[in-house]
């Protein structure tokens, strides 16, 4: 069908990273050079991103792979023939069998950069609403218990079990019930979410309502946070789409389930990321951290049951209603079930997406995907789940990624974000850029938070310059203890973790003598 | 950015206000709307967001300053965003806030004299796996090198 009438179908990504380095001037200068008819799609990137951007041509053996392009590579690719899959340079061969996308095991990320995002028909071609559907047929009770077996824990960092904040927000007696969806995205190190609200929009619309079938719910939310403009224009636009064709509003899909959906912007603050103060900035207001409980699920935005889920977690949702539980759940290790959509960032040769199951080893995934640093000079240190999360040393590479093997290394899994640092980095600095952001970032609400992360800046800069260092060791360490057990969130609580992590695995950055653990 | 006349403030704000009657907890869609329109929130629109939404003066100031994007004075005519959160400080990020400062002579939450360039820091821009990453009104920037940053700055100028 790719040449029916003569007409190429090519495809330059539209996500925001592929755009970042230039794929919209390729898309141009690829209909300038062409010279043929061509039907130019724009869809969600394939997360190999150090080969963006990637241009893709339909042939008749399959699409063919060429990146990463410069528009200035168009001119000589099209007159080698790159429009009929001819040999190049640049030529990486049928996308599918490239191996490292290949050996990933895509389900959340089934159809980003296969589809055009915006396309209602693509979608349904492409397994869309098959979840939905099967959820409709079910009753609501039976919904949730299906995510239960599936064993889908959140996504956004604290992996708790989705059936079981279903289920609380289903028995809660209440006519207004919400679904929302935290789009907040904060965690430095992580793309995952953006990715599939600019690669596959309709997945999340539809994972979110399956929640509300499943919850009684009948309105949603998506608040996504401002720094991401083409994830909120692209959600829109298939909002829109998905209203005119009856997959939102009265009567999805003709069954009994009405459910309103929008999309609501962020305003640039880190701690809206915590469910509370998500909802609390949903409601108009500053974004303060509210104590529990009450828990959203019984007392969420404005006062009613309220799902609160990760973009991932219900972006993973059709596929398991659509496969059924035990296709989920076969995937994964221990109490991690199915897939994690990791993200490798920073100094990393090929960095991107890798959707894998539960269990690989996080040195599986610098070395084996990441293909080790980009500069060339050997990895240092490892920042896995975010701001708040550990570093790791080389000598952790066997970790397998599974939320108790991290929690018991004292490091978190998070929202998957693995950032890779080479041997130039200076661990010190980075443990006080952590407090220096909590600092920056905290909501206000509690001391150990507010001051204890001026002070933790302090007292790094006091160790590092050789001033009473074991005096400010110990109090660094007090200062620890302290934000980890008096503050009300775990922005204050889990700022300790990088620090702690960066003092315990490279301590020789900060001036004392030994440096074990490298 | 010359200022408007407090009359057209108060009509726009207030007809901002009117086409967002039907959200719920509407304050920050309002202040994105304003901000959109305006660039700003100017502190004469306060007393107006507070009388139509029922809300203090002070409730009203209380969010405009929680969050980081809403400003009460004209930005430049570009705003320059550069990431200084972790992953891109693994690949540079340091060295172009540096180049950034020292080649528009203003520190981040500054604007040039002229009134040309806003610059301002950001945490992470979701394109970690391309960078050190840049924003520039909205359109974003990877793997930027101290020169491509160079040139950015200039075309945005
Ligand atoms: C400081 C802080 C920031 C957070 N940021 C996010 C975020 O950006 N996105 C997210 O989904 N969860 C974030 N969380 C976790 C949420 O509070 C909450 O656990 C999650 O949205 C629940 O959805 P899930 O169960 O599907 O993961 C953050 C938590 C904290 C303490
Ligand atoms: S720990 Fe920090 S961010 Fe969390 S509630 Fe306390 S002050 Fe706010
Ligand atoms: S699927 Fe496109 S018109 Fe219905
Ligand atoms: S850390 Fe800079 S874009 Fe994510």
């Amino acid at each position: 069908m790719s040449t029916s009438g003569g007409v190429t179908t090519v495809y330059v990504p539209r996500d925001s990273a592929a755009r970042s380095v230039g794929a919209d001037e390729v898309a141009d200068a690829i209909g300038a050079e062409a010279g043929r008819p061509l039907r130019v799609v724009r869809n969600g990137s394939r997360g190999m991103l150090w080969l963006e951007p990637l241009v893709e041509v339909e042939t008749p053996s399959g699409r063919i792979a060429y990146g990463p392009v410069a528009p200035e590579d168009v001119g000589e690719l099209v007159a080698a023939g790159m429009l009929d899959g001819a040999d190049h340079p640049l030529r990486l061969g049928l996308t599918e069998d490239i191996d490292w996308l290949r050996d990933q095991t895509r389900v959340t990320f089934a159809r980003v950069g296969v589809v055009d995002p915006l396309s209602a028909e693509d979608y349904v071609a492409h397994g869309g609403l098959a979840g939905l559907r099967r959820a409709l047929s079910l009753s609501p009770e039976q919904v949730v218990t299906e995510i239960t077996e599936s064993g889908l824990r959140g996504r956004g960092g604290a992996g708790f079990p989705a059936g079981i904040k279903w289920k609380t927000v289903r028995e809660a007696k209440s006519e207004l019930k919400f679904v929302c969806c935290n789009a907040d995205e904060g965690d430095s190190g992580t793309f995952a979410d953006r990715m599939l609200m600019e690669g596959d929009p309709f997945t999340l619309i539809e994972g979110m309502a399956i929640a509300a079938w499943a919850a009684g719910a009948s309105e949603g939310y998506i608040y996504v946070r401002s720094e991401y403009p083409d994830a909120i224009a692209t959600l829109r636009a298939a909002i829109s789409t998905a209203y005119d064709h009856g997959w939102l509003g009265k009567r999805v899909l003709d069954s009994e389930l009405s459910f309103d959906l929008f999309v609501r912007v962020g305003g640039g603050a880190y701690i809206c990321g915590e469910e509370t103060s998500m909802l609390e900035s949903l409601e108009g207001k500053r974004g303060m951290v509210r104590a529990k409980p009450p828990i959203p699920a019984l007392e969420g935005l404005f006062g009613k049951p309220t799902v609160v889920n990760n973009v991932l977690t219900l972006g993973s949702v059709p596929m398991i209603l659509a496969d059924g539980a035990a296709a989920f759940a076969d995937l994964g290790v221990g109490r991690s079930r199915g897939t994690q959509v990791f993200q490798l960032g920073g100094n990393i040769a090929r960095g991107g997406i890798v959707e894998t199951a539960f269990g690989i080893t996080l040195g599986d995934l610098v070395e084996r995907y990441g293909g080790g640093t980009r500069s060339g000079r050997p990895v240092r240190a490892v920042q896995v789940g975010g701001p708040l999360g550990a570093y790791l040393p080389t000598s952790r590479f066997d970790l397998p990624m599974d939320y108790e093997a991290f929690a018991a290394a004292d490091a978190m899994v998070g929202h998957g974000g693995v950032v890779v640092f080479d041997d130039t980095v200076d661990m010190a600095g980075q443990a006080r850029f952590a407090m220096e952001f909590c600092a920056a970032e905290s909501c206000g609400k509690c001391t150990p938070c507010r001051v204890g992360a001026v002070r933790g800046v302090e007292v790094i800069d006091r160790i590092v310059a050789g001033v009473d260092r074991k005096k400010n060791l110990k109090v660094l360490d007090d200062l620890c203890d302290l934000m980890t057990e008096g503050s009300l969130c775990a922005m204050g609580g889990l700022t300790p973790m990088p620090v702690k992590s960066a003092l315990a695995h490279f301590p020789g950055d900060f001036g004392t003598t030994t440096e074990e653990g490298r | 950015m010359t200022s408007l006349p407090t009359q057209s403030l108060e009509d726009r704000v207030r007809s901002i206000v009117a086409s967002h009657r039907d959200d719920r907890g509407a304050l920050l869609p309002i202040l994105h709307a304003v901000m959109e329109e305006m660039g700003h929130v100017d502190p004469a629109a306060i007393p107006i967001l507070a009388d139509e939404l029922n809300l203090s003066r002070a409730d009203v100031y209380g969010v405009i300053t929680f969050y980081h994007d809403f400003r009460q004075t004209p930005p430049g005519r570009r705003t320059v965003r550069i990431c200084r959160a972790e992953a891109c400080q693994a690949v540079g990020a340091a060295e172009l806030a540096d180049r950034a400062t020292s080649r528009l002579g203003i520190g981040f939450g500054e604007t040039t004299a002229d009134g040309a360039v806003t610059l301002e820091q950001v945490f992470c821009l979701g394109n970690c796996a391309t960078g050190p990453s840049v924003q520039v009104d909205g359109r974003l920037y990877g793997r930027v090198s101290p020169e491509r940053l160079d040139s950015i700055i200039e075309v945005s100028a």
